[in-house]
């Protein structure tokens, strides 16, 4: 490896039972990253202790279990609330994920919006991103706008300034998108927005895997996160937002934990964050979520995304030399995910012929039709690559495409 | 011959692969040589939509056999839609009907006819006996 990281790959694998995996013969060559991530033994032990010590409903239990379990849990708020820098622990909403993070952000605006406003979403959003704002303009009259993209897979910012106005009343976009790898400059849009007094919500689901977000430093109203991108558990995440915000919003769902008193006449419902956290929660996910931020953090973000545009970089070169192979998506500023396709050949071959060599790619569309729409392509092979990933598994991946290539064409 | 004695002779045939290449290569030309579809009957209503490939499937009865053409955008897609089509079409309605797609596991193809796969080749079995199903009841 490249001395320009310090990091042990060979050591870090260590911490992934999966990656000793055989698939259909062949060693597992792990490239759907950007879909899940793997899972280090120290999240996986995490799991375990919580089943086998401490398992527990949390909050208001007068017994021991229940107040490990509460203390635990309230913890991992605490850690995530650190990670990305939130000012106060309750601005951190325990949800199942990014896309019920946005569905409680755009079910809570339907009280706050009127016919006429406007919202801005991005050319280069995954459905979760356009979907419950679509349900919410049905529901409201608001129009949706959409900031087109370059044939780099870029924002064009020019025309998003021009589409900011005093109607808008809320700009969504994604971090990093998930098909492309484009890394979107969320501050300036951030600030645009605020200038016209927009809100902004940030899908992170595919940048805190690799980048450490600031939300003060963004200033960012909303930032949605899944854990099971970053190494944690699946079905848990987290809603950032401004506590100004997250009071401003009615609670989206109701039921135990997020009311203060019930009458039947009148219910008064909890403070932050339990007001938006009802029924019994993901205790051991949230728990396991906050063990993955540790061990994450332990290697350090930047040495992480260090090493992995070392191998975002070596994969393009070598994918390049492949005739007639196509990148979609080539900004300069990308995490660590490459989109090709091979002319006249369908994704979904290329996939299929991968599988049988061990190596796990996503085939498809990736929950992002309109892009694939704006190349005209059905969809595309999508390799996304992360820390414990070796250039010695890029080379088999190359190999296996050229192999399918040579079967194909 | 009878959709069983069909299945048979693939599976015979399959029987001298010895590895996934070999079988992949026979599909990929099985999908390569055959002209599936007429061009007009390549609309979007007849599309079936997987998640990734698109399969599109035409059904006419001729006498009282019901005779199949499909198409993929996808080579294996169409590889496999060929091996259907050889055994469903030109069969009675009520054979296609009763008929199981079991030699599929026998081949080294089941994956490729799992529920969960998003090729769009389920919803295309699903779809030829919908039509076996419409066509022997016009045919009582």
């Amino acid at each position: 490896m490249s001395n320009t990281s310090s990091l042990d790959v060979a050591v870090i694998r260590k911490d992934f039972p999966i990656l000793d995996r055989m698939v259909n013969g062949k060693p597992l060559v792990y490239f759907d990253n950007a879909a899940t991530s793997q899972t280090p033994k120290q999240v996986i032990d995490a799991i375990v202790d919580y089943y086998s010590s401490y398992n527990a409903n949390i909050h208001r239990g007068v017994h021991t279990l229940s107040q490990e379990a509460t203390d635990k849990y309230e913890q991992a708020r605490l850690k995530i609330q650190r990670h990305f820098n939130a000012a106060k622990p309750h601005e951190i909403i325990f949800t199942s994920g990014t896309t019920h993070s946005i569905n409680l952000v755009a079910n809570g605006f339907s009280s706050l919006l009127q016919k006429g406003d406007e919202l801005i979403v991005s050319a280069m959003e995954h459905h979760s991103n356009i979907v419950p704002w679509q349900m919410l303009c049905e529901r409201t009259g608001a129009m949706l706008k959409v900031i087109p993209m370059s044939e780099k897979g870029e924002l064009i910012m020019d025309e998003y300034r021009k589409l900011l106005s005093d109607k808008t009343k809320m700009v969504f976009c994604n971090h990093v998108s998930n098909a492309l790898g484009t890394v979107n400059p969320i501050k300036e849009i951030i600030e645009a927005a605020h200038n016209v007094g927009a809100a902004v919500l940030i899908d992170g689901a595919q940048a805190a895997p690799h980048i450490q977000a600031d939300v003060q430093e963004l200033d960012v109203d909303f930032y949605t996160v899944s854990a099971h991108k970053m190494c944690g558990p699946t079905g848990v995440g987290i809603l950032y937002g401004k506590e100004e915000w997250l009071h401003k919003l009615p609670p989206y769902q109701g039921g135990g934990e997020m009311i203060a008193e019930v009458t039947f006449e009148k219910t008064t419902y909890a403070d932050l964050p339990h007001k938006f956290e009802a029924g019994t929660p993901n205790i051991c996910g949230g728990i396991a979520f906050g063990a993955a931020i540790d061990y994450m953090n332990a290697i350090g973000i930047d040495v992480i995304a260090a090493y992995e545009n070392e191998l975002l970089v070596y994969a393009t070169e070598q994918l390049l030399s492949i005739e007639g192979l196509r990148i979609y998506g080539t900004s300069e500023n990308k995490t660590s995910v490459i989109s090709f396709n091979i002319e006249s050949i369908h994704p979904y071959d290329i996939g299929s012929i991968l599988d049988k060599l061990g190596i796990a790619v996503r085939t498809g569309h990736h929950c992002a039709q309109p892009i694939m729409d704006f190349y005209k392509i059905p969809g595309t092979v999508r390799a996304s690559f992360n820390f414990y990933n070796t250039k010695e598994e890029i080379d088999a991946m190359v190999e296996g495409v050229k192999r399918a290539k040579a079967m194909l064409q | 011959m009878s959709i069983q004695e069909i299945q048979e002779e693939i599976v015979d045939e399959f029987s001298i692969f010895e590895d996934w290449m070999q079988r992949y290569e026979y599909m990929i030309e099985l999908g390569k040589s055959l002209p599936l579809i007429n061009g007009k009957y390549k609309t979007d209503d007849n599309i079936i939509k997987g998640c990734q490939s698109k399969v599109w499937v035409h059904a006419e009865l001729e006498g009282d056999k019901l005779v199949f053409t499909a198409d993929s955008d996808a080579i294996i897609t169409k590889g496999i839609i060929a091996i259907l089509i050889r055994v469903f079409s030109n069969q009675k309605p009520q054979d296609i009907i009763e008929a199981n797609t079991d030699f599929i596991d026998e081949i080294g193809l089941k994956e490729h006819l799992s529920p969960t796969r998003a090729n769009g080749l389920v919803s295309m079995v699903k779809q030829l006996k919908m039509y076996a199903i419409a066509y022997q009841t016009q045919l009582n």
